[in-house]
């Protein structure tokens, strides 16, 4: 099957303007906005299924009809700050594949009346920025982003923002904050930012994968992009697979493959041949899955794999075999929470903080069970109590590791 | 001078993102153009970016202070920021920081003697697939280098010394 | 009306209003939910997690939007897997909080225990340790026994210096950030902000100086933990052993009510002292805030230079006297003058102490000078704000005038709530010839030419935009003030303001009418008393066969001397201290200090406000009005001696403005809101509660409804620059070097030099540079000082500070050179 996203693996010089026009580009945009009326848009979206690709699953559709008519102007931000550690495909999208992220965009911004949208990249996406910005400089010059598009009244224009190193800023208030020249820290919702988002005003924030299906739904219809993947889930996901597999990488399936699909016919297996021992579906926020034949024949959607104890998030699976002690995995993720905290509520600044103490400490004092048991506590402890996501996630892995690897955190 | 003195058209480009009224959007952009000029903020930039978005210089250092990529101390020219994070370390990340170590003969965190380069450990780069992978961040932007091996590291800083002499 | 919703807290049933918040609601009802971060006077933020409840709302039935009803026939209501902020929420009908369930409890513990890992809990070395919030939650609400190992906490600075006046100690920092939002949204100095992040943040602040806002002191009552202390106060003394004392503070005309914090100590040879200086709530006043000068500039009245017996002159040498010698040689001299005799005093003492001076100058006939170079104060009793007037309750429908006054600098207090009206969306116009911190919050600036300030108001009343502004409000207030001018040109513009007011029927009326900002705490009394400024001290100084003196120093001011020895008046000066005047006295008496015994001020916004005694008096000083009243009976005059009180009595019914007003009266008190002061400090701060008075302000004549009418506007003939000369202009500080920042040894850096300002173009013109000393002459005397620029001012003028050693009254024709040019001559 040829690919609906990760089109350049098909189509190489589709980060070519001629090249992506030759093959439908920017014709669901055009139908969009002089054949289709916003709302439109907005229905065939919501019909299709598509849910948020960021991590959250939320239905897209549903999202944009959110919106605050009442007040203006309406933004839309693209969330390409990718950093949750196992995610890497946002990154491949824009640079292989740009014009049909910024298509997405450009639908979107349609779909909700906005003539603005910002396209927020991670600092370190510094050379995508850069190919971006040449990339919408050649959209206005063939007069697909700018005033009067197609001879409507309809203009738009895109820019990019450049973050510079905060996990914190994909949470989409942070981003919010970020764009607006502040500290990346996390606002309090509600307000969602579709009542008062990006200077107050009705913001819809979509993930790159998600505004880059758009173009496709546009072009094949509701019903052809709903009879891919599962009723749960519908569509493709582009999936990024790491860990100690014998071929990482970025793999565009349908929803409903298998772990084992995943692993073992497209990543090669594991290295050295060794079983899994444990994976870890959306990076670093993941709990961890006790891997058997069982799961590992269990389809990758969000309702089953939610039947596991997990959630499928932005699916970064990363597969830890059984050479891997568990207690070593949650320190490197504590670590980068508590680097990543940004300091706002009192629960992830010191829970973070303290977890850190504890698993530097357990692995040195010999595993004393009255540390493990405190760390188990503190994570507990922090749950449903921070101010956003960051905090809880940081809690997942520390949680399901003690309590579904118990012997990693004993003395040997 | 100022910022806008020395990079007009930069300025004026940055500041056209957003509305007029919200000007206080480009304090990154602008941050980003000011570690241009020396490879860290001064606080003189600092201060300059803050009347220029009428803004305090105390706010535009909050932003310094938040996030990573900004810095506003002198250090190495390059700054070579490799991934240490759970995916790539489960594909020999740390092992691979040990041996450069090893090699420049500094510690993560320091600056070699000559001060071309500054070895920083950073969290997930988005290139867990082709780890051991590290980022430089330099004057001149950021460049991410990835699937590589500690010889092919070893000869990208020569290379790094050499453009250096060269240019001087 | 808003709407009023019913909800039921901790099964209590309250009606508040739509939009309040839950914890705003459950202290209203008596119940204090636990905050940190949370500030009644700020935008909640929702970090510190303290403040976590159980909150069940009604289930909606979407088809229906009615409740869906249990068994019972009773709502049933939908809890949030996550507890919930209380300081976030607000509150809608039906809703159930519960703040003491078992779980809100665990999420309260839970919060404090995180909060104490990082904290390093030296409360028996803490400044804050007896009034901190976080050691009476912790008592509250903590866990008893720390499972956090100690060794593992996070060192960090304990001595970090935000500028001279407040420190940080990182390490009690719970990152509340109360003190960056209260400087960014109250202040409007976003002076303070947060380095780093995660465990790493910390206060930081960049500014040049250092916290460089004039409220700074503020955070400190603010903050939650002893991170945030004055260099006053530090390791001064513990909050329990402090007593408290209901006050005003004296600094400017605003009246902010004030506590003084005293205690006896050793260091002073068993003296009580003052420890510090706390805001006590007034909402009409200052809120809950005070201004960094009236916090830290109180050290004038423990001067050891402080007079503490009679003088009197003998062979030409000032010598100790006795009280009876002393009062009846200057009751001989007065009786001796009759109408020949002069009162000179100033705002800076009580309305008591001017009501007995005035009236022993009526007895004999005498003139009651005010010791000012601003007019406009017999405006202010006839269109003055009216009754009921309430800055903090102005906004959409309300114009705000602030003419010819930086308030940022001459009355901190009314920038901030006129800075806040305009947030509640009044329309606020400045006009000034100079840039001021105002304009940023104005809807209309107005950068006029010193010299044009009539013209300028009478224009608002024209058919403009601005004037419709103007014009058209609901309500309008003009706040004038004596930039740029002396006497004659602050009277003129109170003139025209007053008229401009009247004709527009913005007097008589609650948040309508005049304001003047005055130069000192008390002006506006002493005009409604009867004092009037002269335009020619000297003259009157030298036409006078005997002057009374009373908290003034004219001769220090540079605005009389002695030009006869054998022809000049008899010289009474009744002083803290021993003033350039007073060496120039026949008789010199010495008076107690504001902070020793009781009186009123009444403030620019005309509300007398009692003030207690607070330190017991220096020996060998009386207060004012019993000097008055004594040297009074030397002249078989019987002026009210003993007791405050009779005598505000006496003045009530002497002034009609005062009428019907008595100390009890003024002492009243009504509930306010926020309730702050009590024994949660976590929710409002460390700011006292006002249990000693609210004060009362006075009625005006438009209010009355008497008939008077209007002086016309007296043309000034306003001073032009001239060819290769200056008009040296006016200007105010807020530090400057009057007598009552004598001893504020603290504000020193602040108050610097006197710096005078030009425009680039005539520095340019005079080649001279900024930072450069230049040499100024003005009035024929020659002075040196270093110059700053100011682009917001036109070419021909230079602004001089006032009160700092540079003899400027008035607009003033003035020259300049570079100091080195001339040396090198």
């Amino acid at each position: 099957m040829s690919h609906i996203l990760l089109r350049h693996r098909d189509i190489p010089e589709i980060s070519s303007l001629n090249v992506y026009r030759k093959n439908g580009g920017f014709e669901a945009f055009k139908k969009a906005v002089t054949k289709m009326k916003p709302g439109q848009v907005t229905d065939l979206v919501k019909a299709s299924g598509l849910r948020g690709r960021g991590g959250a699953g939320f239905p897209t559709g549903v999202k944009w009809s959110f919106i605050d008519n009442k007040v203006w102007p309406h933004y839309v931000v693209a969330n390409a700050d990718e950093s949750e550690p196992g995610t890497f495909k946002d990154r491949e999208i824009m640079e292989s594949n740009p014009f049909q992220f910024l298509e997405g965009v450009a639908i979107a911004s349609y779909a909700v009346g906005a003539n603005t949208a910002y396209v927020y990249l991670r600092g370190e996406f510094w050379q995508a920025a850069q190919f971006l910005d040449e990339k919408i400089a050649e959209l206005e010059k063939a007069g697909l982003l700018g005033g009067r598009l197609f001879g409507t009244n309809y203009s738009l224009r895109i820019h990019t923002h450049l973050g510079a190193g905060a996990y914190i800023c994909g949470e989409e208030t942070a981003m919010l904050e970020s764009i607006e020249g502040k500290r990346g820290q996390p606002r309090i919702r509600p307000p969602f930012p579709a009542v008062c988002g990006l200077y107050g005003k009705p913001t819809v924030v979509n993930n790159v994968e998600t505004l880059t299906n758009l173009p496709m739904i546009l072009a094949n219809g509701a019903d052809w992009y709903k009879s891919l993947g599962t009723p749960d889930s519908a569509g493709v996901k582009v999936f990024s697979l790491s860990g100690r597999v014998r071929k990482p990488g970025n793999y565009e399936l349908p929803f409903g493959t298998t772990f084992r699909q995943l692993i073992y016919d497209h990543g090669g297996g594991v290295q050295d041949g060794r079983p899994v021992k444990a994976i870890m579906p959306a990076g670093a926020s993941s709990s961890f899955i006790v891997a058997n034949d069982q799961v590992l024949d269990t389809k990758m959607d969000y309702a089953s794999v939610r039947t596991l104890g997990a959630d499928l998030g932005s699916a970064s699976v990363i597969v830890i075999d059984d050479t891997v002690p568990l207690d070593w995995v949650i320190h490197k993720t504590i670590h980068f929470f508590k680097h990543e905290s940004c300091g706002k509520c009192t629960p992830c600044r010191e829970g973070t903080y303290w977890m850190m103490h504890l698993i530097d400490r357990i692995p040195q004092s010999g595993y004393l069970k009255a540390d493990v048991d405190l760390l188990l506590n503190v994570a507990t402890q922090m749950q449903n109590k921070c101010l956003c996501p960051l905090g809880e996630f940081s809690t997942m892995a520390v949680v399901t590791g003690i309590e579904r690897f118990p012997q990693d955190f004993r003395k040997a | 001078m100022s910022l806008a003195q020395e990079h007009p058209k930069e300025v004026k480009q940055i500041l056209a993102k957003y509305p007029p009224e919200h000007k206080r959007s480009a304090v990154m952009p602008l941050l980003y153009l000011a570690q241009r000029a020396e490879g860290y903020i001064t606080k003189q930039a600092m201060q300059d970016i803050a009347d220029t978005l009428e803004i305090s210089v105390t706010d535009v250092g909050a932003i310094v202070g938040f996030y990573t990529l900004y810095h506003d101390k002198k250090e190495g020219k390059y700054r070579m920021q490799v991934c240490t994070d759970l995916p790539c370390a489960l594909r020999g990340a740390d092992q691979f920081m040990e041996s450069l170590c090893a090699n420049l003969g500094i510690k993560v965190g320091e600056t070699t003697a000559d001060g071309l380069l500054t070895l920083e450990a950073v969290t997930c780069l988005a290139g867990c697939d082709r780890a051991p992978m590290f980022q430089i961040q330099s004057r001149a932007g950021l460049k991410y280098y990835e699937d590589m091996t500690v010889d092919k590291t070893m000869e990208l800083v020569e290379a790094l010394k050499n453009a250096g002499q060269e240019a001087e | 009306m808003t709407k009023q919703v019913t909800l039921t807290i901790d099964g209590r049933q309250v009606t508040v209003p739509e939009g309040m918040l839950v914890v705003d609601a459950a202290k209203l009802a008596g119940i204090d939910v636990p905050v940190f971060c949370y500030h009644p006077k700020m935008e909640p933020v929702g970090m510190c997690r303290m403040c976590l409840v159980e909150i069940g709302r009604p289930l909606m039935d979407r088809n229906t939007g009615k409740a869906v009803l249990d068994e019972k026939g009773a709502p049933k209501l939908q809890f949030l897997p996550k507890l919930e902020t209380a300081c976030t929420n607000p509150v809608s009908d039906g809703m159930v909080v519960l703040t003491e369930s078992e779980k809100a409890k665990a999420g309260q513990k839970s919060t404090v225990e995180f909060l104490l890992t990082s904290h390093p809990l030296d409360c028996p070395i803490c400044d804050k340790g007896g009034e901190c919030p976080l050691q009476n939650l912790t008592m509250a609400h903590g866990p008893g026994r720390s499972r956090f190992l100690y060794d593992e906490k996070m060192h960090l600075a304990k001595n970090v210096p935000l500028g001279e006046l407040i420190y940080l100690d990182q390490e009690r920092c719970i990152q509340c950030a109360r003190c960056i939002r209260f400087q960014d949204e109250v202040a409007g100095d976003a002076v303070l902000g947060f380095d780093e992040r995660a465990r790493s943040t910390k206060i930081i602040s960049l500014s040049d100086p250092e916290f460089d806002s004039v409220f700074s002191g503020n955070t400190t009552d603010i903050c939650p933990v002893g991170a945030l202390t004055t260099s006053d106060f530090r390791f001064g003394a513990r909050p329990w052993e402090l007593d408290a004392s209901a006050s005003i503070c004296s600094q400017c005309p605003v009246g902010c009510n004030i506590t003084f914090n005293t205690r006896r100590e050793a260091k002073t040879d068993g003296r009580v002292v003052i420890k510090r200086v706390m805001p006590r709530q007034n909402e009409q006043v200052n809120e809950t805030w005070i201004c960094d000068k009236g916090r830290f500039a109180f050290h004038y009245v423990e001067s050891k230079d402080r007079l503490n017996r009679p003088l009197l002159r003998k062979d030409g040498k000032l010598t100790r006297a006795s009280w009876e010698a002393a009062t009846k040689s200057a009751g001989g001299a007065f009786a001796k003058a009759g109408k020949n005799l002069v009162v000179l005093a100033s705002g800076r003492l009580s309305n008591e102490d001017l009501f007995n001076l005035k009236a022993l100058a009526d007895q004999v006939g005498g003139r009651a000078v005010l010791y000012s170079n601003m007019g406009g104060g017999n405006l202010t009793s006839l269109v003055g704000a009216g009754q009921g007037t309430n800055l903090g309750e102005m906004g959409r429908g309300s114009t705000i005038v602030v003419a010819a006054s930086d308030l940022y600098e001459e009355a901190p207090l009314w920038y901030l709530r006129v800075k806040q009206a305009a947030g509640r969306g009044a329309t606020l116009i400045v006009a000034n010839p100079r840039a001021t911190k105002l304009e940023r919050y104005a809807n209309y600036v107005i950068r006029y030419s010193y010299g044009d300030e009539v013209k300028t108001i009478q224009d608002l009343t024209k058919k403009s935009r601005i004037g419709d502004a103007f014009v058209k409000a609901e309500n309008a207030i003009i706040l004038f003030g004596s930039e740029g001018l002396g006497l004659e040109g602050s009277t003129a513009l109170a003139t025209v303001c007053a008229r401009a007011l009247h004709d527009t029927k913005h007097v008589g009326k609650p948040n309508n009418g005049l304001i003047g900002v005055w130069q000192r705490a008390n002006d506006e009394g002493a005009w409604e008393i009867g004092f009037h400024p002269e335009e020619n001290l000297q003259a009157v100084f030298d036409r006078a066969a005997a002057v009374y003196i009373a908290g003034a120093d004219p001769f220090g001011d540079g605005l009389l001397k002695i030009k006869n020895a054998r022809r000049k008046p008899f010289i009474v000066v009744q002083d803290l201290f021993e003033t350039e005047t007073a060496k120039n006295a026949d008789v010199v008496l010495p008076a107690q200090a504001y902070t020793e015994r009781d009186g009123t001020f009444t403030s620019g916004e005309r509300r007398v406000q009692r003030f207690y005694p607070a330190v017991p008096a220096l020996e060998g000083t009386k207060p004012d009005f019993v000097i008055t009243s004594q040297v009074a009976k030397q002249m078989g005059v019987i002026l009210e001696g003993t007791s405050a009180a009779v005598v505000f009595e006496i003045m009530a019914e002497d002034h009609p403005s005062f009428a019907g007003l008595d100390y009890a009266a003024l002492a009243e008190v009504k509930s306010q809101w926020p309730i702050v002061g009590r024994g949660d400090l976590y929710y409002g701060g460390t700011t006292y509660e006002n249990k000693q008075g609210l004060g009362a302000p006075l009625s005006n004549a438009a209010q009355r409804a008497e008939k008077f009418s209007l002086p016309r506007v007296q043309k000034v003939a306003a001073l032009r620059p001239r060819e290769r000369k200056l008009l040296a202009v006016p200007i105010t500080r807020l530090y400057d070097r009057g007598l009552t920042l004598s001893g504020a040894e603290l504000l020193e850096g602040r108050i610097g030099e006197a710096f005078i300002a030009l425009h680039p173009a005539a520095a340019e013109r005079f080649k001279v540079r900024p930072g450069e000393r230049v040499q100024l002459r003005l009035d024929g005397v020659s002075e040196e000082a270093p110059l700053r620029i100011d682009d917001s001012i036109s070419a021909g003028v230079v602004l001089v500070p006032r009160s700092m050693g540079l003899p400027i009254h008035k607009p003033t024709e003035a020259s300049l050179k570079s100091i080195k040019k001339a040396a090198g001559r």
